[in-house]
């Protein structure tokens, strides 16, 4: 048995998959978050049924890959039913794309998602009116609050094993624009605008968009969460790290620092602490409060204000979605290039957002700069990567000439996040971090240490010594380095044990822990978006892409170097 | 008696108006692009805000909001009501 969840982007297609099969689909309150779909198996009523994601369309006739990827679903897989969830309080052009499936002759439900929203702006739904005229079951729905949830699987599983075809009273016509008329009638015959109350929702964007108020509420915004960010990052770094250092020493005492055993156990403790002290307690209030903004609706907002500036850059305005993902992390950022429609501009965003710094490098950049040289610094480094990545968009345009078709974005309404997604979304990526990428962190300080131990390290530092010294950076900078590849967390944690594990501002001089951390966060994309770009883009794409950041990495690093020094 | 119908952009509309579209200039291309998005020919939308710097025309039609690029913003047709 196999159900599928079919709807317009941005409808709660994937609020609703998590509600039933628990956090495993990214959501966040813009469209094209979901560019793949995701199973699950999930028990209804004392049986098995495999629930499918898919991305959310606006019609299957669409034509990036997201959107081809629904098609393609629904038309090769085995689907029992689909669920058509819409948001009820857009049920106009919802009606668009379940009249379309409707004419697939598939066993469908309809599920009207967001009833308390469309109450809120006024709107009441004649649901059983609606599924009179379909000849389909319509059922209300609050997947953001798992009301209507147990009734729609329910619903969802008598109706597969239904034999007589639902008959409606409703002609669907093939052609897409009498569709579209058809749906407007619908909507207008059972939908009814009552009393519209304005709240402060809907009073926000004269604030929040404002040609002059709105770049500076931006500016406050994207201030606080830095400094909320750097505010409980470093109060646990600080301590936890002392502690760990402590003990460190106490032990190397009790067994020798120079013996094996001693470099693997200092090895394995600056892995611990690496993603104890410096990861964790920046990685999750970022994620948790990048997930708040994703949720509340306020990053196409961003992209609003933001895309004549970036246009003037060269930049594409619809890229703006894989560069926000990015923040987070770059695979999910250029695995969502796909919905893009044109190869070229995959190409491209999927080369600028790779330039974003991931919330591994934002350790890196946190750990080390924000610590050391105080939080204003780190946003200095976030501003100027802004800046490189625009100037890099604006060359790359330059050669590839193509006209770009320009931003097209819907703007969500402003949605209270539930604390169980919010939490969700960032656990989720938690975890990612806990089982793959902390164990890797450790793995690799082991590995250092063996490294050092048969004194091999000085043989890979001098390979990279022509870069250390182009940058002004000690010849033990090597090996982080090219562990950063791995993980970009690696370059720091590593950098630490190579140093000796003592402070940083003992041994680093504040410019070249700018210029390391700039170089960071530009140079190769770790192996995991290595593989990313592969698969989306193709081998010679992902070389060219990797190339690509290590001459604007070394040029960005040369640039802090020349330029930090005037400052620090 | 000839009656005169002023055609404009979408660019061209002043905030708060209401205008029906009428053509795509760019022809079949854009047009299958804003059906994915749900607009059509002949459908009614209000210009809500003009964002900045050369920023995106914000309208709504049916009910959503959509953001436009200028670029697009300046090939669509529309009649003033």
């Amino acid at each position: 048995m196999r159900f599928a969840l079919v709807g317009q982007p941005n409808c709660g297609k994937s609020t609703l998959f998590n509600q039933v099969a628990g956090y495993k689909a990214e959501t966040g309150n813009f469209h094209g978050t979901t560019v793949t779909f995701t199973e699950s198996k999930v028990r209804v009523a004392g049986e098995v049924v495999h629930l499918v994601d898919l991305p959310g369309t606006y019609t299957l006739a669409g034509t990036n890959p997201a959107e081809a990827e629904t098609q393609r679903y629904l038309q090769s897989r085995q689907v029992d039913v689909i669920i058509n969830v819409s948001d009820a309080s857009h049920l106009a052009q919802g009606l668009d794309l379940t009249l379309e499936l409707m004419s697939l002759g598939r066993p469908i439900v309809l599920a009207l998602n967001m009833m308390d929203e469309a109450k809120r702006i006024g709107l009441h739904v004649d649901g059983p009116g609606l599924a009179q005229e379909l000849g389909i079951p319509v059922l209300p729905l609050i997947a953001s609050k798992g009301q209507g949830v147990l009734s729609l699987f329910t619903k969802a599983l008598s109706q597969s094993r239904q034999t007589v075809p639902a008959s409606g009273k409703v002609q669907i016509p093939q052609e897409g624009a009498l569709r579209h008329r058809l749906a407007g009638e619908l909507a207008a015959k059972y939908v009814r605008q009552g009393e519209r109350r304005l709240t402060w929702r809907d009073r926000l964007d004269d604030l929040l968009l404002h040609p002059l108020w709105g770049y500076v509420f931006m500016a406050v915004i994207l201030y606080v969460f830095f400094q909320v960010v750097y505010g409980i990052g470093s109060s646990i770094e600080r301590p936890v790290l002392a502690a760990f250092n402590g003990w460190t020493n106490q032990l190397l005492l009790k067994i020798g620092a120079q013996t094996l055993w001693g470099e693997l156990l200092f090895g394995l403790l600056q892995g611990i602490s690496g993603g104890l002290a410096i990861t964790i307690p920046y990685l999750v209030p970022f994620l948790f409060g990048l997930g708040l903004l994703e949720d509340i609706g306020y990053l196409p907002r961003i992209a609003f204000l933001m895309d004549g500036l970036m246009h003037r850059l060269g930049l594409h305005g619809k890229a703006i979605v894989p560069f926000i993902l990015g923040y987070g992390c770059n695979i999910p950022a250029v695995m969502s290039t796909r919905i893009l429609e044109e190869r070229q501009d995959r190409f491209l965003a999927a080369a600028l957002a790779v330039l974003v710094p991931c919330s591994a490098r934002l350790a890196v950049v946190f750990g080390l700069v924000a610590f050391y040289l105080g939080p204003l610094w780190a946003l200095v480094i976030y501003l100027f990567n802004i800046l490189v990545i625009a100037l890099m968009g604006r060359l790359l345009t330059r050669f590839l000439p193509e006209e770009t078709p320009g931003l097209i974005l819907e703007m969500p309404v402003y949605r209270i996040p539930t604390g169980k997604t919010v939490f969700g979304k960032a656990w989720f990526r938690v975890r990612e971090f806990l089982v793959e990428a902390w164990p890797l962190l450790i793995a690799g300080s082991l590995a250092l240490a063996l490294l050092t131990y048969f004194n091999i390290s000085p043989a890979l530092n001098w390979t990279l010594r022509p870069v250390t010294w182009l940058l002004g950076l000690p010849v033990e900078t090597g090996v982080p380095l090219i562990f950063g590849v791995l993980r970009k967390e690696l370059s720091l944690i590593m950098l630490r044990q190579a140093l000796g594990g003592a402070d940083f501002s003992a041994i680093l001089t504040p410019l070249q822990m700018l210029t390391f951390t700039v170089f960071v966060v530009f140079y190769i994309p770790c192996l995991p978006t290595l593989a990313a770009l592969r698969r989306e883009l193709g081998t010679r794409p992902m070389f060219i892409i990797a190339g690509f950041t290590l001459i604007v990495a070394l040029t960005a690093a040369l640039l802090t170097r020349g330029l930090g020094s005037l400052f620090l | 008696m000839l009656t005169f119908m002023v055609s404009n952009t979408l660019l061209q509309v002043r905030i708060g108006a209401s205008v029906r579209i009428l053509g795509f200039e760019d022809g079949k291309n854009l047009d299958a692009k804003l059906r994915q998005y749900g607009l059509f020919i002949g459908d009614q939308v209000r210009v809500l805000r003009l964002a900045p710097l050369g920023g995106p025309v914000l309208i709504e039609a049916n009910g959503r909001e959509i953001a436009l690029g200028r670029g697009i913003a300046s090939k669509i047709t529309v009649e003033c009501l």
